[in-house]
């Protein structure tokens, strides 16, 4: 068989992303607040913000969120995509907030894996310098 | 619409790493395979091609599909890509069924491939992992195993799954690769090995995952009168149907069960759907490819799936978004032995994404070209053996998924 040739190189890249409307989420997080959305029309309220309503596309107002919710599921990953392999483990989770309608994902910290259960009430705290990423607020067990 | 079948499919070996070959010279290799399966087909047959492949990272080129196109000789003829995370294959396919029913072509060529390896694994993760919202999921962490671990374990406390009814998927699946020569991971296993292998992201461990492969697969779809011209053996697509859902896992809404015909409201009173323990663009694609499929009871209806398993969970999952049992039974079904050969619809017989492998944008076409093989009953030409082909099977069912339940295709297929 003919030898068969190969060719390492690496590639990078600079980006800028903007955060365009979503902006004030992750100003929000520079405060020490979460902001969510709630509909103006049908009442429905966002976690995650959106900016329209996924039930009836009206437009959604920015809310202020509680700081305090349940563990909906989580999971603790002993692997990771590469860029957070030096994290591991650390625990994911989905936290429901009362009276807000989705559901709001983050990591959960200060806390041991067999530990971790649906219901358990956990409160969020915020990175002192924050980086303006999703994980500049994390929750920790209330 | 007209009616639209599939004359011929390729795959190639899937392996961990094809480094001899470059993507188009995968593709044509498994388009070989089709193209010599069907000796009356001849290229000016062929109307154009939709190319499926879900990441320009992994290959390091923009524009591949073409590449591929241009390789097999198809130029100047029509060509398009298609993208849906994993379900970017069967994407494809009723892209290029649309393209026959249609009546833009009478014959068209669906190809997918992936070459995965041409990065390290946890790099590919991370390629992955950016098929989930960059902005809110993917700074957190991103993982689609951890994704995926967030689905069961909600699955676990909603319903009772347990891990070992996980590790039977595994177990099944990997056993059937054993006799499907294109497979990567042919295993015997116990349920021990299964839950003792490293944990990955509780409670799937290494064996709960399908691993990333380098591979290509080709359908080969036309007209009726193509069909006939052509084939001696055709295979009609009787039943397509797609969804969606929200990219964020965490914006999932609790609402009703989309029910299918077999089902009743009362069944599911106290259950809020889907939340994130279901996939309700699986169900909803299901719902609209049997409702034209005139299929009332998948179980009995449908004589094997092959369905998107880049997790055992997800197998489990899928029995339920498909209607081969109850929403909340879907361990019950891997306990029941209905979803391995003999049972009463066998799911995964090639081995699916877990034994057989997964290179992205080549295994719903995979999963195509597998389920041609089993409805023409022309396994053992292609397997060199028998042990898997059901005695007459009438009609299959393709499922092809991306993202977390994101985009979903259902297509059955039948014995005309």
């Amino acid at each position: 068989m003919k030898k068969i040739l190969t060719r390492e190189f690496n590639y990078s890249i600079d980006y800028q992303v903007s955060y365009g409307e979503l902006s004030p989420f992750f100003e929000g997080l520079t405060k020490k607040k979460l902001m969510g959305t709630r509909c103006a029309a049908c009442k429905k309220s966002y976690a995650t913000p959106r900016l329209n309503c996924m039930e009836c596309g009206k437009p959604c107002k920015w809310i202020e969120l509680p700081q305090e919710g349940k563990v909906h599921t989580w999971t603790t990953c002993h692997y990771g995509s590469e860029e957070f392999l030096k994290q591991t483990p650390y625990h994911l989770v989905l936290v429901e907030f009362p009276g807000v309608s989705t559901l709001f994902q983050s990591q959960l910290k200060k806390v041991k894996e067999g530990t971790i259960t649906i219901g358990m009430n956990i409160k969020a705290e915020f990175k002192k310098r924050p980086l303006l990423k999703a994980s500049d607020v994390y929750f920790v067990p209330a | 619409m007209r009616q639209v079948y599939m004359i011929s499919g390729g795959v190639t070996r899937f392996k961990k790493a094809r480094p001899e070959k470059t993507h188009q010279g995968l593709v044509q290799e498994a388009f070989d395979q089709a193209y010599s399966d069907l000796p009356r087909l001849r290229k000016e047959h062929i109307d154009g091609s939709v190319a499926s492949y879900f990441s320009d990272h992994f290959h390091h080129q923009l524009m591949a599909g073409i590449m591929a196109h241009d390789a097999l000789g198809l130029v100047p003829k029509p060509s398009r890509r298609i993208e849906g995370g994993g379900a970017t294959g069967g994407l494809c396919f009723q892209s290029a069924y649309e393209a026959i029913a249609s009546g833009r072509m009478d014959v068209c060529v669906a190809f997918g491939f992936e070459t995965m390896s041409r990065v390290r694994t946890w790099k590919g993760n991370e390629f992955i992992a950016m098929a989930s919202d960059m902005n809110f999921d993917y700074p957190l962490g991103g993982f689609y195993t951890g994704y995926y671990a967030m689905m069961v374990v909600r699955h676990m406390h909603e319903f009772g799954t347990t891990p070992e009814q996980m590790a039977k998927v595994a177990i099944k699946n990997h056993g059937n690769a054993k006799h499907n020569p294109f497979a990567q991971s042919p295993k015997k296993l116990s349920v021990k090995q299964i839950r003792n292998s490293q944990m990955v992201a509780y409670p799937l461990t290494r064996l709960d995952c399908c691993v990333m492969s380098d591979g290509a697969a080709v359908a080969i779809l036309a007209s009726e009168k193509m069909a006939e011209k052509l084939s001696s053996n055709p295979i009609r697509i009787t039943g397509v149907g797609s969804a969606t859902d929200t990219m964020r896992l965490a914006d999932r809404p609790f609402g009703d069960v989309p029910l299918l015909s077999n089902e009743n409201k009362k069944e599911y009173k106290d259950l809020d759907y889907p939340g994130v323990h279901s996939c309700r663009a699986g169900r909803l694609a299901a719902k609209q490819a049997y409702k034209m499929a005139k299929i009332k009871d998948p179980l009995k209806d449908l004589s094997f799936v092959e369905l998107h398993d880049a997790f055992t969970s997800s197998e489990i999952q899928t029995y339920e978004d498909l209607g081969l049992c109850k929403i909340g039974e879907g361990g019950k079904y891997i306990d029941s032995g209905n979803a391995h050969y003999g049972g009463k619809c066998p799911v995964n017989l090639s081995g699916g994404l877990i034994g057989a492998g997964h290179a992205i944008g080549a295994s719903g076409l995979m999963q195509a070209v597998f389920a041609f093989w089993q409805l023409q009953g022309t396994i053992k030409k292609h397997f060199k053996n028998n042990k898997l082909q059901i005695k007459k099977p009438k009609r299959g069912l393709i499922h092809s998924h991306g993202g977390t339940g994101t985009y979903v295709t259902a297509t059955v297929m039948e014995k005309p």
